[in-house]
């Protein structure tokens, strides 16, 4: 097995928001990521699934650069990026990229598509001919036409605005990509293409993919591994099917649970999570199944990540 | 044989685009909503599922405008009604969920308050009667602490809750209908679920028809009894839910369901390339010129 190109460990994130009180006294902390680990192999696509404000886009961010961490260490290809010794926003933008859930709003209006991806190739000092074929190849590779490249974002429909956003991550050829939410705002047939695409590019450049998302049908659909994350922590996380077929924490079985699927709708298909209620090892149990709202000011009941089986991981706590 | 609760009898609405002429929207489409049916709508953006729905609530936005067709409720021609007559049947017996119930809700008025309106203006009860069955209402929809509750403002209320709040104001006058369009894009996954099976429980319940509009196609299977897919305003199929999803009989039917994620597909299917319409069907002009509608005789499943 080769090493990880990117090597999480125990990321913690904590926002500080002022109180009511006079001069903002009565100051809260905000437990945003706490105690995340993870690594990502070259190649692979691992998902980060939760409900809003479980931490998933905050742990986008980081790996991204783009919001520090409280604590904790973030490596590519064994280099932390994050801390004192980081590398530049410039030497970092080639080893991780980001695709945003609205292209509409992470595209500049007034450029057109040509003139949005030449930008980062003339920050890292490519211009002229080789600018205008590396362009023109990455506009194929997305399936848009060299001609639509001499358009402006507003004349594409979301789909290929959604094209657009991708080869605006990957012209710098990046190792990395991190997918925020990449086909929620789809219709249905559109979304499936971008699915196919998102999967054609990852084997055609060797792409390493980092998802967030709240869809479980499209994440068991492109994951390789998956993290099940619930109030700033990781709850449940192994290979896909080990979550998908053989879930053990009640807020994962929750999730799937409920996921409006035709088929279990119809009891053409059995969910999982239908067959015997998983027993905690010995000695533990599991914590909640994520029904309640957890107080997000104060610091996540003391558990643990345990192993239950060869890459499958449960957070359990002492009973 | 049962009467229709709605019918919407060759439905044409169209854009005016200068010139006396008009684009179409909705090119000719019929449904029936039996009595305490839930029947579903989908279709992707633009198919004309929404702007259906505005019709048969009397609330299409100019310049769009109902061409020719009629949509019969308890077998009145809601065309034909006076905005003063329609105004009177929306809230009363017909009733709508929107997608955004922070858009929906007034954010200068409790919810309580928002919700006796419904009760003054519809069964001339006092507000303050209103208010104490506003109270009920929250409680109906399983909100936890409803007399606290009906006091709070819509921006203190989480988006589960506000959805649950517009719900109980859609049911407060036991509506014979409920249009829920999109009722739960918004929402988390799980709360999705528990609003979803709130919507089912209490309409089966009062025995209220509802007609689902969705993009999703699992809201709608596990939602409705009847299913019709619109592409392009029209309705290109309409059968029971389970036939639909077994046996899609319409090419762009087909297309949607190969193009879903489905969960457990992997398992059965290992990992596989999702179907593009585009590519199976490349002129999408000839969907709308073939239609399935199966008969209600057959093949009911209740």
């Amino acid at each position: 097995m080769s090493a990880p190109i990117l090597e999480v460990d125990d990321l913690h994130v904590r926002f500080p928001i002022s109180g009511r009180g006079i001069l903002g006294a009565g100051k809260r902390t905000l437990y945003a990521v706490t105690g995340v680990s993870f690594s990502l192999a070259k190649g692979e696509c691992l998902s980060i699934v939760g409900e809003s404000g479980c931490g998933k886009s905050t742990t986008a961010l980081s790996i991204m650069g783009l919001q520090e961490p409280t604590e904790g260490t973030i490596r590519f290809r064994g280099k932390p990026i994050t801390g004192p010794g980081a590398p530049s926003r410039m030497a970092r933008a080639k080893a991780a990229q980001m695709v945003f859930q609205d292209p509409y709003a992470s595209l500049n209006p007034r450029q057109t598509v040509n003139a949005s991806l030449a930008q980062p190739l003339k920050l890292h000092g490519i211009a002229g001919s080789e600018a205008t074929d590396r362009i023109a190849a990455m506009l194929r590779s997305v399936g848009l036409t060299a001609e639509q490249g001499r358009r402006y974002p507003h004349e594409f429909s979301g789909g290929q605005r959604q094209r657009i956003g991708i080869a605006r991550a990957l012209i710098l050829e990046p190792e990395i990509v991190v997918l925020d939410e990449p086909v929620s705002a789809l219709d249905v047939s559109i979304r499936a293409q971008i699915i196919n695409l998102l999967q054609d590019l990852q084997e055609q450049f060797g792409l390493s993919y980092v998802m967030i998302s709240h869809d479980l049908s499209v994440v068991e659909h492109m994951s390789d591994r998956v993290l099940v994350m619930f109030f700033s922590q990781i709850v449940e996380q192994g290979g896909w099917g080990e979550i998908f077929e053989n879930p053990q924490h009640p807020y994962t079985r929750r999730l799937i649970d409920a996921i409006p699927d035709p088929d279990a709708a119809l009891g053409r298909a059995r969910k999982a999570t239908e067959k015997v209620h998983p027993v905690p090892p010995p000695g533990w149990r599991f914590s909640s199944d994520g029904s309640v709202a957890p107080d997000v000011f104060s610091p996540p009941e003391a558990s643990e990540l345990v192993d239950i089986g060869p890459d499958h991981k449960v957070r359990l706590l002492r009973a | 044989m049962t009467v229709p609760l709605l019918e919407v009898k060759d439905l044409h609405v169209g854009l005016p685009i200068g010139g006396g002429q008009t684009y179409p929207i909705l090119k000719g489409v019929s449904f029936q909503i039996m009595p305490g049916e839930a029947f579903g709508l989908v279709g992707e953006s633009g198919s004309g599922k929404s702007v259906t729905s505005l019709a048969a609530m009397g609330l299409l936005k100019k310049p769009l405008r109902t061409t020719a067709g009629q949509i019969l409720f308890h077998g009145r021609d809601l065309l034909k009604l006076s905005r003063r007559e329609m105004r009177k049947l929306r809230g009363d017996r017909i009733a709508m969920i929107f997608q955004e119930p922070m858009t929906a809700l007034n954010p200068l008025a409790t919810v309580g308050r928002q919700i006796a309106e419904m009760f003054y203006l519809h069964q001339g009860k006092s507000w303050a009667e209103g208010e104490k069955l506003a109270v009920e209402a929250l409680a109906n929809v399983r909100v936890p602490n409803p007399d606290r509750r009906a006091k709070n403002y819509p921006h203190q209320m989480s988006g589960g809750l506000r959805q649950r709040v517009m719900i109980a104001m859609a049911l407060a006058c036991d509506p014979d209908l409920l249009i829920a369009d999109e009722p739960t894009t918004a929402l988390d996954v799980t709360v999705q679920a528990e609003v979803l099976r709130l919507i089912k429980e209490l309409c089966t319940e009062r025995g209220t028809a509802v007609l689902f509009i969705s993009h999703d196609l699992g809201v709608i299977a596990s939602t409705c009894q009847r299913v019709g897919v619109m592409y392009s305003g029209v309705l290109v199929e309409e059968n029971w839910t389970e036939a639909l999803f077994t046996d899609p009989r319409h090419e762009y039917t087909r297309g949607l369901l190969g193009a879903l994620p489905r969960l457990g597909s992997r398992s059965t299917q290992g990992r596989h390339r999702l179907v593009d319409i585009d590519s199976i069907i490349p002129d999408r002009s000839i969907l709308t010129q073939t239609r399935f509608i199966s008969p209600r005789g057959e093949g009911a499943s209740a």
